[in-house]
């Protein structure tokens, strides 16, 4: 984190451009987002290649062919023969499942992404409400509280782009209802972008700016929340239809 | 009661403790290395190291002490070299280590070869997302999950070495105060007369060590867990 924390009222505006262009077997994944800072969301359903484009942005997953740029740096390309290793992206990520180390306190998860010097430590835990838990083991955490921690893991690492992998598929509606506003907290006030992947319907509608819908891998058809809300209600009246 | 006093005898525990402690302080890393490498993705020839690695298991150990003899001994095909520069493992105690690590390799290997198989690949993906470089991953992650499969490798290969008799007798001979370990001295006592008190003495420091050893592992395992549920 270079200096502080970076709040909004501070920090300068960051913006979202994400290129992929790659083979993964027969599918062809095709991603071209400019987003501004906030959420950016992709959605689709179970399968349609979003968790794909997360994987191959952050590094676990590598195309076959192609090329990936994350603001405007080139992070992967076949033909050029560039692949920047993982731990040197700098991309946040936070999973269904919240991985935090088990063998380590959630103040050490806490810090294994911080660089020495770094600061935005106490902003973090208060924009998290993590003061209380720094000193548990994960094992003694709650879903939610185990998520929030992860997601502070994430940002203290400094990441360029936070990338959010259905973080609360693994909740049930109780904890999910912990975890939401911390979310929107993430995203009101931070500038670092946020690259959101759902395939339900209400979490995007409550945290997206602006919303990719993502199929066979194809990530091209960018809306509004407004007009992904109206794209999608007719989904959802069909289906309250057929139920 | 009286033999418990007596210096020879106490020898016999202290080069046996010795030689098992060396054998797995030198066999540890290697073992670690062959464990992440067998637990790894499939590579040309892993079958054949895994053999490799497990052949003293089955072979007998007279083999394995005559296969070491001819690599290790003056004349062996490394030993020769070795002695060149005044190391030489024939009839030395460093020796007697030698050939306990081989035996006990394959002990050693697989508990923690075990351990690194049931790791949760996941948690070393969200490292290198952390900004954790390869090596930083294995320390700080892998060694501390892997530790309970080390000490498990740690005590079995102990008490191995500790009992080695075959490898040992044919590699570096049953020579007093230097290579005759608990087992080569009790073997040596059972064949003479009046050794049978004496024998019984060491059987008995024997059985006591080996408890030694699995009530140590057994401790350092639980005080591992207990700091993890902190």
């Amino acid at each position: 984190m270079a200096g502080a924390f970076p709040s909004k009222e501070e920090g300068t505006l960051a913006v979202l451009t994400i290129k992929i262009q790659g083979q993964i077997g027969s599918c062809n994944i095709d991603a071209d987002i400019e987003a501004g800072t906030g959420v950016t969301a992709l959605y689709g359903p179970s399968g349609a290649g979003k968790s794909t484009i997360l994987r191959a942005l952050a590094g676990l997953w590598q195309p076959e062919s192609g090329v990936i740029e994350v603001q405007g740096h080139t992070l992967f390309d076949t033909e050029n023969k560039i692949n920047v290793p993982a731990q040197k992206r700098r991309m946040g990520a936070v999973f269904q499942d919240p991985l935090l180390f088990p063998h380590l306190s959630v103040e050490k998860n806490l810090r294994y992404g911080m660089k020495p010097g770094e600061v935005g430590w106490d902003a973090v835990l208060s924009l998290l409400n993590l003061q209380d838990l720094i000193g548990r083991m994960p094992r003694h955490l709650s879903g939610g509280e185990a998520q929030r921690v992860a997601l502070a893991r994430a940002i203290l690492s400094d990441p360029q782009v936070l990338l959010l992998d259905e973080p609360m598929t693994g909740l049930d509606d109780e904890r999910r209802l912990q975890v939401l506003p911390y979310l929107e907290r993430l995203r009101d006030e931070t500038t670092i972008p946020i690259v959101y992947v759902s395939h339900r319907r209400d979490e995007i509608l409550q945290l997206a700016d602006l919303v990719f819908m993502v199929e066979n891998g194809n990530a091209q058809e960018e809306l509004t929340p407004f007009e992904f809300e109206e794209a999608t209600k007719t989904n959802v009246i069909r289906r309250r239809d057929e139920a | 009661m009286a033999l418990f006093n007596d210096p020879q005898i106490w020898g016999v525990v202290l080069l046996s403790l010795k030689v098992a402690a060396l054998a797995i302080v030198v066999a540890l890393p290697f073992a670690i290395w062959i464990g992440k490498l067998l637990a790894g993705p499939s590579f040309f020839g892993k079958a054949l190291l895994s053999a490799l690695v497990h052949l003293p298991l089955v072979l007998p150990p007279v083999v394995t002490g005559y296969a070491l003899l001819v690599t290790f001994g003056r004349r062996g095909w490394i030993g020769s070299y070795l002695d060149q520069w005044g190391i030489s493992f024939t009839f030395s105690w460093t020796g007697a280590s030698l050939a306990a690590g081989i035996m006990a390799f394959p002990l050693i290997v697989r508990p923690i070869r075990l351990a690194f198989e049931a790791q949760d690949d996941r948690l070393l993906e969200m490292a290198s997302l952390l900004g954790a470089s390869g090596r930083r991953r294995f320390l700080t992650i892998t060694l501390p999950q892997a530790w309970s499969g080390i000490i498990a490798g740690m005590v079995l290969g102990f008490a191995k070495a500790l009992g080695e008799f075959g490898a040992t007798i044919t590699f570096v001979s049953n020579i007093p105060d230097e290579t005759q370990t608990l087992s080569l001295a009790i073997y040596t006592l059972l064949q003479s007369p009046s050794g049978d008190n004496a024998a019984l003495t060491l059987i008995t420091l024997s059985i006591i060590l080996s408890f030694v050893a699995i009530f140590a592992s057994e401790w350092l395992a639980h005080s591992h867990q207990k700091k993890r549920e902190r």
